[in-house]
């Protein structure tokens, strides 16, 4: 317990500020959504005539007139990624940071197991996607309430379960590399998670490539279909629970038999 | 029973070299130095004792318990100091020892205001203001404050100004006529001399001599001066021959029984034989080379 409180405690800024940013991005991209509203039905009409573009970022299932559809896409484009590249770093870091700051050495001379070591970091980043996506949630509501839109509980709480559940994919599979990474390895998890982002616009552009969904968490975390279908997608949640336990699996593997120099 | 010992206990870094079939053991009560150049093992040793690397082959235990298997065990039995300390950054000294303790799910404040107290060292201080030397103390607090049985430090008094040296050791004194065991590796021959009853000397990898310091200076060699002769005694075990004008000066390994009957066949004006410095014994176990014992 002493170290998931230590854990939370440092990276505490990191975790503020990712919050604010995304929460601040989503909310200013809410309150602007009535000057836009006007426009929306012609860009609309515009963005669902661009063909593959359209389909690539999801457009194609949704009504840009609509608040729901709008707030679907913009989440996509701010939770999403944003909260990908978060899960990623906070994921890679936790593990690999005690040795890039030879902090490893005096965490592990104390008696507490490696075992434990990995399954408090784990929960510890677990508990900051959580945080971040709860407080993205609210600033969202929010913002929405702000500018007179009514809230569709529903749709809005199988949104963020489907946003968590990406980040805590990705942030599992970070923590994967990270057991295994010497350095920092900041670059090996933001580009996975990139990586897994442009599949998903790729396996939307034809579907010959449909295949390709199993392989990444933006498949189900997937607004503009979760708005227009008020489903999750299970198939591919269950593809990537695979991917996390995988994950889990090589840190506590590795981390437990490591040498730490 | 013994407090740490270890079963050829080997380990190499893919094909480099950490340790060698290393046999040490450690007793009860001892407070024993273990010395060496750099990158001849020690910290390997060390850090295979406490579970941070795993050995290639053979085994060990302190204070009787498996290294491999009762790792959180022995851990919260020693306390230990890295030759390099680090921590997490942002944090305060009274952080870090609070920590330490809690880590160990203890409460150490006690001890650690003594500790602070009598290393000086201030609390408040954030880890990024300090410098080497007290960040060296933070670490020793944190090695210290849980009143282990027993002490492993890997070259603790780096950085350490030499009243605070004095003070260290005063502590691990302490510490040690209670009852505590301290295994210490060091580089600094004039402390281990002055402190530890005993001391093992590792080089490339493995232990070449383990004893008390006085035996260990004793097996040294004896610097022999003869003034107005040019000739060396007939006999094995010279070395190191130095000429100058009327006066040769050698090293000699061996009985000196027979060094004496040797030189009695010399004709020679004046003798020296000195014994060399601690620093030259510990040059020679570091540099000799197989057949010189």
């Amino acid at each position: 317990m002493t170290l998931f409180i230590h854990e939370l405690k440092q990276s505490k800024w990191s975790l503020i500020i990712w919050t604010v940013a995304i929460a601040y991005m989503l909310g200013i991209a809410i309150v602007i959504y009535p000057q836009m509203a006007p426009q929306m039905n012609e860009m609309g009409d515009m963005f669902a005539n661009m063909g593959g573009f359209t389909a690539a970022f999801g457009m194609d299932q949704i009504n840009f007139g609509e608040f729901w559809g709008y707030f679907a896409i913009e989440c996509g484009n701010v939770l999403g990624l944003g909260g990908a590249l978060f899960a990623a770093l906070t994921g890679v870091s936790a593990l690999s940071k005690e040795q890039k700051d030879n902090t490893a050495e005096f965490l592990l001379t104390h008696p507490i197991s490696r075992r434990r070591i990995v399954a408090l970091k784990l929960a510890a980043v677990l508990t900051q996607t959580a945080v971040l996506t709860v407080a993205v949630m609210l600033a969202a509501c929010l913002a929405t309430a702000v500018i007179g839109e009514s809230i569709k509980l529903k749709e809005l709480l199988l949104l963020f379960v489907a946003y968590l559940l990406m980040q805590v994919q990705i942030a599992c599979i970070s923590f994967g590399i990270s057991a295994f990474s010497r350095g920092r390895g900041i670059g090996a998890g933001l580009g996975m998670a990139l990586m897994l982002y442009f599949v998903n616009i790729l396996s939307n552009l034809t579907d010959r490539l449909e295949a390709l969904k199993y392989l990444t968490p933006f498949a189900y975390a997937d607004g503009a279909y979760i708005v227009s279908n008020s489903v999750l997608q299970f198939e591919y949640i269950a593809a990537g629970a695979v991917f996390a336990l995988f994950g889990i699996t090589a840190a506590f593997i590795r981390y437990t038999t490591k040498d730490i120099t | 029973m013994n407090v740490i010992e270890t079963d050829s206990l080997t380990k190499y870094y893919g094909k480099s070299r950490g340790i060698i079939d290393l046999n040490i053991e450690v007793g009860q009560g001892e407070f024993l130095g273990f010395v060496g150049p750099n990158g001849a093992g020690k910290s390997t040793a060390i850090r295979t004792l406490l579970g941070l690397i795993s050995p290639t082959s053979g085994s060990a235990s302190v204070l009787g318990l498996d290294i491999g298997k009762s790792r959180t065990e022995i851990l919260s039995r020693v306390g230990y100091l890295p030759s390099e300390t680090a921590f997490y950054n942002g944090m305060r000294v009274s952080e870090v020892l609070e920590l330490s303790a809690r880590l160990r799910g203890i409460d150490c404040t006690k001890e650690a205001a003594v500790l602070c107290e009598r290393l000086q060292l201030d609390k408040t201080k954030k880890i990024r203001q300090l410098s080497l030397g007290n960040r060296k103390k933070v670490g020793i607090v944190c090695a210290l404050q849980h009143l282990p049985e027993l002490y492993i430090l890997d070259e603790p008094t780096s950085g350490l100004d030499p009243l605070m040296q004095q003070e260290f050791y005063n502590i691990l004194k302490e510490r040690n006529s209670q009852g505590a065991t301290v295994f210490l590796s060091s580089h600094i021959l004039s402390e281990v001399a002055r402190y530890c009853g005993r001391a093992v000397i590792i080089r490339e990898g493995r232990i070449i001599a383990a004893d008390t310091l006085s035996v260990l200076s004793a097996k040294g060699f004896r610097r022999v001066t003869l003034k107005g002769a040019n000739v060396l005694p007939l006999i094995d075990g010279i070395s190191e021959v130095r000429r100058e004008d009327s006066e040769v000066t050698f090293a000699y390994r061996g009985e000196a029984g027979k060094l004496i009957r040797a030189l009695s066949d010399l004709e020679f004006d004046d003798i020296t034989i000195t014994e060399p410095s601690l620093d030259e014994i510990f040059m020679d176990y570091y540099t000799a080379e197989e057949g010189h014992r």
